[in-house]
C-alpha cells in the first residue's frame, strides 16, 4: 500500500521519459538506423528553416489558448447562472451524451452542420439564400483556427463541467451561494465573487489538461483546422509519416519544439490566473452587487446550447449519412434511405467493439485501482503529495503524444516487449490514469474525515472503512471516474496503433482509417458506434448510484 | 549502450541476408509452408470497396491454401514503412508485425534503399507469367525505380478527371485550357494538398502537358535544369491558385475527399487516380450519375500498385501465396469489375486462356469509366525525386498562406 504511489509514477511516467528519450535523440541527430551516430545540429536547422514555423506555431498557441478560455468562460457562465435550477439538471442530462462522441467524430458532425455545403446551408437553401450550387466561403479549415476553436469548444465545455461538478460539492456553493445572495448580491455576481475563487484551484489541472490537449490535438485539427499551414502537431505527424525516412530528424525536433510551447502556454495561462486573481480581488473588495446578472447567465446558456446543439445536430447529420442514398446540394434530406451501409459494414463493427470493450475495461480498471491504491495510501500514511507529485501525474496530459509515443515504441521493441493488446492496454493506462486521478482526487480528499475519526473510535480497521463506508459514500465520483477512463480509452489513437503494430483494432483506429477516405456513411456508421460505447459506460456511471442509493439523496452523485 | 545496439543490428543484418528463405521458384514448398500463417496484410483502409475486395481475397486464400489474412487498415502507408524501420532500429529481425504492404513510389524507394525489404521473389511467382511486361512498363518500373522483384503488382492505376456533366458538360482537356476555364469559373476546382500523392500527381501531370520535352522528368531532379523546367509550372500555378476552391486557402487532405465535394456540390471537376473510381462511387450512391470521367488530350500519368514483403516479416511464405492470388486471372478481373473495384488489370489479355479472357471481356466497366482504348496514352511516372522536390516547393509557395 504504501508503494503504491512509487509504483504508480513508475508505471506512468517510465513510458514517457523512454518515448522522449527516443524523440529527443533524433532531434539532436542521433538515429543509428538511419545512419544517424553522433549528436548535431542539423535537425534544428532545418526546423528552423522551415518557412511555416511561425505561422503553425502561432496557430498552436492561439487555438489552444482561445479554445480554454473560452471553454472555461462558458463552463463558468453556465455554473454561476443555472447550478441549483432546472435547466441545469436538464443541462446535467445532456452531460454525458456530450461527452460520448469522441473527438473526431464530434469534429465530422459540426464541419457537416457548417459547411457551406453543410446541413444549415442546405435546410435554408435555396428558398431562403437563393443558393442552388454551395457558396465558395471559407468557413470550415479557416485559417485563423476559429472553426476548430468552436469545435474544441464544444468539446471542451461539458469536460469542464464534469470536472466542475465533481468538484463543487467540497466547496459547500450553496452556503457561499446563500450567504452571497443574503448580502444582496445576485445570482452570477455572487457566485463569481464567492464560490469560482474556491472552485478554480480545484480545476485547474482539468484546465491545463485542456490547455495540452488543444494545442496539440491533431484528429480535430486535421478535420476542422487550418492546413495552409496546419498546426505544429499536425506537421509532426504529417513529417513522422514522410515516406522520406530522413524527415524522422524534424519530426523529432518539431515534436520538442510543440513540448516546449505547451510548458510556455501553460507559463503563461497561470500568469493570466495571477493577473485576474489580482484584478478579482480589487472587484470582490469594491462590493458591486452585479447588474448585468441575467444578461451574463443568458449568454452562458447561449453558447453552451449552440455548443450541445453543435455536437447533438452533427451527431444527427452523421447517424442520417450512415443510412443515406444520394445525398446531394441542396436537398435538406437524402433522396432515400437504404440499410445497405450497415448490412455492408455492420458485420465489420463486432471485431472492433469487442477489442474497444476489453481494452477499455482493462485499462480503466487498473487506473481505478492505482488511483485508489494511491489515495488510500497518501490518507493512511500521511502523505502530503506536493505540487510535485501533481505535475508528474499532469505528463501523461501535457506532453504531446506524437512526441513519445513513436519513441516508446521502437523502446518496446528494443527491450523484446510483446507488442499487442497487452502493451496497447498498459500504453492507455498512461493517458486513462491521470484523468481517473484527476476526477477522482478531488472527491476523495475532499471526504469528511470525520467518519474514519468515528469509525476508528468504534474499532473499526481501516481496510474495513475503506470498503465499507469511503468506497461505498464515494461510488458515484468512482463511477465517472471510471466512465471518464473508458472515454479516454475509446477515444485514443496514437497508441493504439503505434503500441498495437496496427494489429489491435479499436473502432477508433478503423474509425480514423476509414475516415481518410471521407464516406461520411461509414464514418457516421464508426461514430454512432464509438458514442454507443462511451455513452453506455456515463450511463452506468449516472444509473447505479441512483439505483444503489435511492435512499441516500446525498450519495447520489448530484451537487 | 550504443555501441552494443549497432552490433545487434549488424549481427541481425547479416543472419536475415544468409537466411533468403522461403524461395518461390520452390512453389510447393512455399505453399506448404504457408497452410497455418496469419499474414498482417497492411493496406490503406480508406476505401469501403478496396477494404470488401480484400476481406473476399482473404477469404479466398484461407479456403484454399489455408492462410488466414488480417487486413491492418491504415490511414498512410508510411505508418507500415515506420512500424518496420521501428523494428529494424530496435534489432527485430525476425517476427516482424509487418508480413505484406501495399506500397509504391516514394514508400517503396524508400524500403528499398534503407535494406527494408525482403527478396527478390516477384517474378518467381507462378501467375508472373500473365503479367503484361511489355505493355505495361510500369510494372516493373516503380516511377523509374526499378523493382528487380522486390514487389509484385497487383493492379494499374492511370490518371483520369471526373465531371458532373449536369454542371460541367464540356470539361477542359489540356492544362491551358484547364487555367481558362478556372479563370471563367472561379471556386471550382480543387486538387488534394501536396504531399498527398494525388496532388503531387496534378502536379506532375501539369508538368507535363507544360514542359516541352518530357523525357527530361524521367532523370533526377539533380540531374536536369529543376528551375528552368518547373519555371512554366510555377507561373501556371500563380495563376491557377487564386482561382482554386476557397481561393486556394484550404485543400482537400486526400483525393477520396473530392467525391464528397463533388457529391455535395462545391466542386465541378476532379482529379483521380482510378479510372473506375466515378463508376464505384455512383453504383454506392456516393456521386451522382451524371458524373463522367475523362482524360487529357496528350496522355495521363500511370503507374501500377504493388505489394513488397518486409525483410523480417513473419509470414514471407503466406504473403507470397496472397500476392500470387491477387495476380490470378480470378482475382484481376474481379479487381477490375466498377461494381467491386474498378481497378486496372496487370495482366495481358494475350497470355491469357479463351476461358479467362471471358471474365474480363464480360465485365461491364460502368457508366462513368472510360473504355481501355478510350483512356489514351499512359505517361511515365517522373522519378520519385521530382515528387519530393514538387511538394516541397508546392508546398513553400502555396501551403503556407502569409
Amino acid at each position: 500500500m504504501r508503494l503504491a504511489p512509487t509504483v504508480t509514477l513508475l508505471l506512468l511516467l517510465g513510458p514517457l521519459l523512454a518515448g522522449l528519450a527516443g524523440t529527443l535523440a533524433p532531434a539532436l541527430g542521433v538515429f543509428p538506423a538511419l545512419g544517424g551516430t553522433r549528436p548535431s545540429l542539423a535537425p534544428l536547422h532545418a526546423l528552423l528553416a522551415w518557412p511555416g514555423l511561425v505561422p503553425a506555431s502561432r496557430l498552436s498557441l492561439t487555438t489552444g489558448l482561445v479554445a480554454t478560455a473560452l471553454s472555461l468562460a462558458v463552463t463558468t457562465l453556465i455554473m454561476a447562472g443555472w447550478s441549483n435550477t432546472a435547466a441545469f439538471r436538464w443541462m446535467e442530462r445532456a452531460l454525458s451524451p456530450l461527452l460520448s462522441v469522441p473527438h473526431a467524430a464530434a469534429a465530422f458532425g459540426i464541419a457537416f452542420l457548417i459547411a457551406p455545403s453543410g446541413w444549415i446551408a442546405r435546410a435554408l437553401s435555396p428558398w431562403l439564400t437563393g443558393w442552388t450550387q454551395p457558396p465558395d466561403l471559407l468557413i470550415v479549415q479557416d485559417p485563423w483556427g476559429m472553426a476548430m476553436v468552436m469545435g474544441l469548444v464544444a468539446k471542451e465545455v461539458p469536460f469542464l463541467l464534469l470536472m466542475t461538478m465533481a468538484a463543487l460539492p467540497q466547496t459547500m456553493p450553496r452556503r457561499s451561494l446563500t450567504v452571497a445572495q443574503a448580502l444582496g448580491y445576485c445570482r452570477v455576481t455572487g457566485w463569481l465573487k464567492a464560490v469560482f475563487p474556491q472552485v478554480y484551484p480545484r480545476i485547474r489541472l482539468p484546465i491545463y489538461a485542456v490547455l495540452a490537449y488543444s494545442m496539440s490535438v491533431v484528429d480535430v485539427a486535421i478535420i476542422l483546422g487550418p492546413n495552409t499551414p496546419a498546426p505544429l502537431a499536425v506537421q509532426v505527424v504529417r513529417w513522422m509519416g514522410d515516406p522520406d525516412l530522413s524527415m524522422r530528424f524534424i519530426a523529432s525536433g518539431a515534436a520538442v519544439l510543440q513540448l516546449l510551447l505547451v510548458l510556455a502556454a501553460i507559463g503563461l495561462w497561470r500568469m493570466g490566473e495571477m493577473l485576474v486573481a489580482c484584478l478579482g480581488r480589487l472587484w470582490i473588495d469594491r462590493g458591486g452587487r452585479g447588474h448585468l446578472d441575467p444578461l451574463l447567465a443568458l449568454a452562458g446558456a447561449g453558447a453552451a446550447g449552440l455548443s450541445a446543439a453543435g455536437i447533438l445536430f452533427g451527431l444527427a447529420g452523421l447517424a442520417l449519412w450512415s443510412v443515406a442514398g444520394f445525398w446531394g446540394f441542396p436537398d435538406a434530406l437524402p433522396d432515400r434511405l437504404s440499410l445497405d451501409g450497415w448490412a455492408r459494414h455492420g458485420p465489420m463493427l463486432a471485431d472492433p467493439a469487442t477489442e474497444t470493450i476489453v481494452i477499455a475495461a482493462a485499462a480503466t480498471l487498473l487506473a481505478l485501482a492505482l488511483t485508489l491504491a494511491c489515495l488510500e495510501a497518501e490518507h493512511r500514511f500521511g502523505l502530503t503529495p506536493g505540487t510535485r507529485s501533481l505535475w508528474l501525474l499532469y505528463l501523461p496530459l501535457l506532453i504531446p503524444q506524437i512526441a513519445f509515443l513513436p519513441g516508446l515504441q521502437t523502446l518496446a521493441l528494443l527491450v523484446g516487449a510483446e507488442t499487442g493488446r497487452g502493451a496497447v492496454i498498459l500504453g492507455h493506462v498512461v493517458f486513462v490514469l491521470p484523468y481517473v486521478f484527476l476526477s477522482l482526487a478531488g472527491p476523495f480528499r475532499g471526504w469528511d474525515r470525520r467518519y474514519a475519526t468515528v469509525a476508528a473510535a468504534m474499532g473499526v480497521t481501516q481496510n474495513r472503512t475503506f470498503w465499507q463506508i469511503r468506497l461505498p459514500m464515494l461510488l458515484a465520483p468512482v463511477l465517472t471516474a471510471a466512465a471518464v477512463g473508458i472515454a479516454v480509452s475509446v477515444g485514443q489513437y496514437l497508441p493504439t496503433l503505434l503500441l498495437g503494430a496496427g494489429r489491435v483494432q479499436t473502432l477508433t483506429t478503423e474509425a480514423v482509417a476509414l475516415a481518410s477516405g471521407g464516406d461520411r456513411r461509414v464514418i457516421g456508421l464508426f461514430a454512432l458506434a464509438q458514442t454507443g460505447m462511451v455513452m453506455l459506460g456515463f450511463a452506468l456511471a449516472i444509473g447505479l448510484p441512483r439505483l444503489v442509493w435511492a435512499n441516500r439523496h446525498a450519495l447520489r452523485g448530484t451537487a | 549502450m550504443k555501441r552494443r545496439f549497432a552490433a545487434v543490428i549488424a549481427a541481425a543484418l547479416v543472419a536475415s541476408s544468409a537466411a533468403a528463405t522461403p524461395d518461390p521458384a520452390d512453389w510447393d514448398a512455399v505453399l506448404a509452408e504457408a497452410e497455418g500463417q496469419t499474414v498482417y496484410f497492411n493496406a490503406w483502409g480508406g476505401s469501403t470497396a478496396t477494404n470488401d475486395f480484400i476481406a473476399w481475397a482473404g477469404a479466398q486464400v484461407k479456403d484454399r491454401y489455408g492462410v488466414t489474412v488480417e487486413h491492418v487498415k491504415l490511414s498512410d502507408t508510411a505508418d507500415a514503412v515506420s512500424r518496420v524501420l521501428a523494428e529494424k532500429t530496435a534489432g527485430q529481425d525476425q517476427g516482424g508485425a509487418v508480413d505484406l504492404i501495399w506500397i509504391n513510389g516514394a514508400n517503396f524507394a524508400a524500403m528499398k534503399e534503407n535494406d527494408l525489404l525482403f527478396g527478390p521473389w516477384a517474378e518467381d511467382l507462378p501467375n508472373w507469367k500473365y503479367v503484361d511486361v511489355e505493355g505495361k512498363p510500369a510494372v516493373v518500373n516503380d516511377f523509374t525505380v526499378p523493382t528487380e522483384g522486390f514487389e509484385s503488382p497487383w493492379a494499374m492505376a492511370q490518371v483520369v478527371f471526373y465531371h458532373d456533366t449536369a454542371r460541367l458538360p464540356e470539361p477542359p482537356k489540356t492544362i491551358a485550357g484547364l487555367l481558362d476555364w478556372a479563370k471563367a469559373n472561379p471556386g471550382r476546382f480543387t486538387f488534394p494538398q501536396p504531399p498527398d500523392f494525388l496532388g503531387t500527381t496534378f502536379l506532375k501531370q501539369a508538368l507535363y502537358g507544360l514542359v516541352d520535352d518530357p523525357s527530361v522528368l524521367q532523370k533526377p531532379v539533380d540531374a536536369v535544369d529543376y528551375a528552368a523546367i518547373t519555371a512554366p509550372l510555377w507561373s501556371f500555378l500563380d495563376e491557377l491558385t487564386p482561382k482554386l476552391w476557397r481561393s486556394g486557402r484550404a485543400y482537400p487532405q486526400t483525393g477520396p475527399r473530392q467525391i464528397q465535394l463533388m457529391a455535395d456540390g462545391e466542386i465541378d471537376l476532379a482529379i483521380s487516380f482510378s479510372p473506375g473510381e466515378a463508376s464505384t462511387a455512383i453504383a454506392n450512391h456516393q456521386l451522382p450519375d451524371t458524373v463522367r470521367t475523362f482524360v487529357l488530350e496528350g496522355g495521363t500519368i500511370g503507374n501500377a500498385s504493388f505489394l513488397a514483403i518486409p525483410y523480417n516479416a513473419t509470414a514471407k511464405a503466406g504473403a507470397m501465396v496472397l500476392a500470387n492470388f491477387l495476380l490470378s486471372p480470378e482475382a484481376q478481373a474481379r479487381a477490375q469489375d466498377p461494381d467491386i473495384l474498378g481497378y486496372g488489370t496487370v495482366l495481358s489479355m494475350a497470355r491469357l486462356s479463351a476461358e479467362q479472357r471471358a471474365a474480363f471481356d464480360a465485365l461491364d466497366l460502368g457508366i462513368a469509366t472510360l473504355p481501355p482504348e478510350q483512356l489514351g496514352p499512359v505517361l511515365p511516372e517522373p522519378h520519385p525525386s521530382w515528387a519530393t522536390r514538387l511538394a516541397e516547393d508546392w508546398t513553400a509557395r502555396y501551403g503556407i498562406a502569409p
